[in-house]
């Protein structure tokens, strides 16, 4: 079995956020990206199910610009074996929609035929929580978001979901989608023998024209802006202190 | 235009906290139907059909929607949709699951965590871990989004809408339920709870973490962990406040051995008003805090249950 995996390039998770004044969005330029961290995890897995024998290819797929190569290989280097990048903007501040990025998925996957998705369950910029399950929608494939724990057994998987009131086990028929929460694994580092065997291994390009997907959006952006600050806090000395504070502000 | 609404109901209970915060926001796009969904959901439409403002509640009750599987419940709302201009949930993550392969199944794009309704095809959304809002205008047909009910308010309880059972669809068979693991607990629900204590790294272990609940039960508060402590194994996942884990505003929020990262605090920072105790005093988290102590938590947190 094939597992495809989606990456996405985003602000490095460290970085801090500063929204343009001009209300246009976030600047972007000159700024550390990195692999979106639950894409990482995502990776991750995959290539631990490849280690334990339980899948033969591990392909990693990037859609939006150009530097997006990196983020493949970085994925290349973490241990997939395969990457496809997809160009399907010029600008880096072009952020292609989860709806689009699924259809475009659903062409590569036409071609691939994995058995197996596994997706970050949310890009850390735009925060839709969305492509994974939207790609389901369009294969008509089974889902299973947000996963702590997966494990593929003949014809389908169990996974363990992440949600409201604790922790849900389902059964999901193969070929299905995965996306990955943060307890799923530890994300390894690349080391660097790894990085350099990762510049030689396969990177197709293809466009999104390739797969006749309109990347359109559907939303647009009226404005981008600072959310409210909040109004400068005090240090108190004591708990005694504290409570005094609190019980004037009505709070207990 | 009507909205149909899917409220939160699991096993056959409404969650009355997080619906009537989505009817508020809903009200303002048009005529609100509810569609409660589950294996027994007739209780949780009774319920529902009090919240003020709602016009209408479908209720569909068959096993098959029982555990709130994605594929049954998307398939259930595709088949309801014509009609309707907007489809809204409360953001769990039920809905999360549910609502963006309802969108793709219509061939429109989702919008997740709305905050802020400006009009009919105009939302606000946090983007980036809440450190920017963006404004949106959807040019799809009908529209799909899921709503961070800790900025909306309340709908008032009072109204008296009629039930209207409706018939169910089939098993797509793409996946079943095996089992749940949810740990029973009398204290509030965090998302919708007054007071939330929260505890961080600065714990530092699971037995320690017993400090935290018990300044939780002294105020009958919910217990919220930071993503650090839940990754430690002190605090089980459903604690999680932050950026991917659950978005509370509190009037109290207590944070305690935690040090304010941009993800934490997306899932916070609205809270009314913010305590932080901390021993680091360079700790992010102070930024954000009304008060702010800096101290022991192993010294302070008893002091503070014996002073409150």
């Amino acid at each position: 079995m094939k597992v495809l995996v989606p990456v996405k390039r985003v602000i490095d998770y460290n970085v801090k956020v500063r929204v343009k004044a001009d209300g246009s969005g976030v600047d972007l330029a000159n700024v550390k990206m990195s692999m979106n961290p639950f894409d990482e995890i995502a990776v991750e897995e995959a290539i631990r199910l490849k280690e334990a024998g339980k899948v033969e290819e591990v392909v990693v797929v990037s859609i939006g610009v150009k530097q997006a190569q990196e983020t493949l290989r970085t994925a290349l280097a973490m241990g997939a074996d395969r990457a496809i990048l997809v160009n399907a903007a010029d600008d880096v501040h072009t952020d292609i929609e989860p709806l689009a990025v699924a259809k475009i998925l659903k062409a590569v996957i036409a071609e691939e035929n994995p058995g197996l998705v596994i997706a970050g369950k949310q890009a850390i910029d735009n925060d839709m929580n969305a492509t994974g399950q939207m790609l389901s929608a369009l294969l008509g494939w089974s889902q299973a978001a947000f996963a702590s724990k997966l494990e593929i057994e003949g014809d389908h998987a169990l996974v363990t979901r992440e949600v409201d009131g604790g922790l849900q086990t389902i059964k999901v028929k193969l070929p299905t989608i995965v996306t990955a929460d943060l307890r799923l694994n530890e994300p390894r580092y690349a080391s660097l023998p790894n990085i350099m065997k990762a510049k030689k291994k396969p990177l197709e390009e293809k466009t999104a024209a390739d797969y006749g997907v309109d990347v359109t959006p559907r939303l647009t952006v009226v404005k981008t802006t600072e959310p409210a600050a909040r109004a400068t806090g005090i240090k108190v000395a004591s708990v005694d202190e504290l409570v005094a504070k609190l019980k004037e502000a009505g709070a207990v | 235009m009507a909205v149909l609404l899917i409220a939160e109901v699991t096993d056959g209970a409404l969650a009355l906290d997080a619906t009537a915060k989505a009817v508020t926001a809903a009200k303002q796009l048009g005529d609100v139907i509810v569609l409660c969904t589950g294996a027994s959901a007739k209780a949780a439409a009774d319920e529902a059909a009090k919240i003020g403002g709602v016009s209408k509640v479908l209720v569909a009750e068959d096993a098959l929607y029982g555990h709130r599987l994605a594929e049954p419940v998307a398939a259930l709302i595709v088949s309801l949709a014509s009609g309707y201009s907007h489809i809204v949930a409360p953001s769990t993550t039920d809905a999360k699951n549910i609502m963006p392969r309802v969108a793709a199944l219509l061939d429109v794009m989702i919008l997740s965590d709305v905050v802020g309704v400006i009009d009919a095809d105009t939302f606000e959304r946090p983007i980036y871990a809440g450190n920017a809002i963006q404004t949106v205008k959807s040019t799809d047909s009908v529209k799909v989004m899921t709503i961070r009910t800790s900025t909306f308010d309340l709908a008032p309880t009072g109204g008296s809408a009629p039930v209207e059972v409706i018939a169910t669809g089939d098993d797509p068979g793409l996946s079943e339920w095996v089992e749940d693991k949810v740990a029973a607990s009398d204290r509030p629900e965090l998302t919708s709870a007054g007071v939330v204590v929260s505890g961080g790294r600065g714990v530092g272990s699971e037995t320690d973490f017993a400090l935290i609940e018990k300044l939780a039960d002294k105020l009958g508060a919910a217990v919220g962990a930071s993503r650090a402590a839940v990754d430690s194994g002190f605090a089980p996942n459903d604690w999680q406040v932050g950026q991917t884990g659950k978005v509370v505003a509190p009037d109290l929020y207590i944070a305690i051995g935690i040090s304010g990262a941009i993800q934490h605090l997306a899932g916070m920072k609205d809270s009314k008003i913010i305590v932080a105790i901390n021993k680091d005093e360079e700790a992010p988290i102070f930024q954000v805090a009304d008060f702010g102590l800096v101290a022991d938590l192993f010294v302070a947190v008893p002091a503070l249950i014996d002073a409150l």
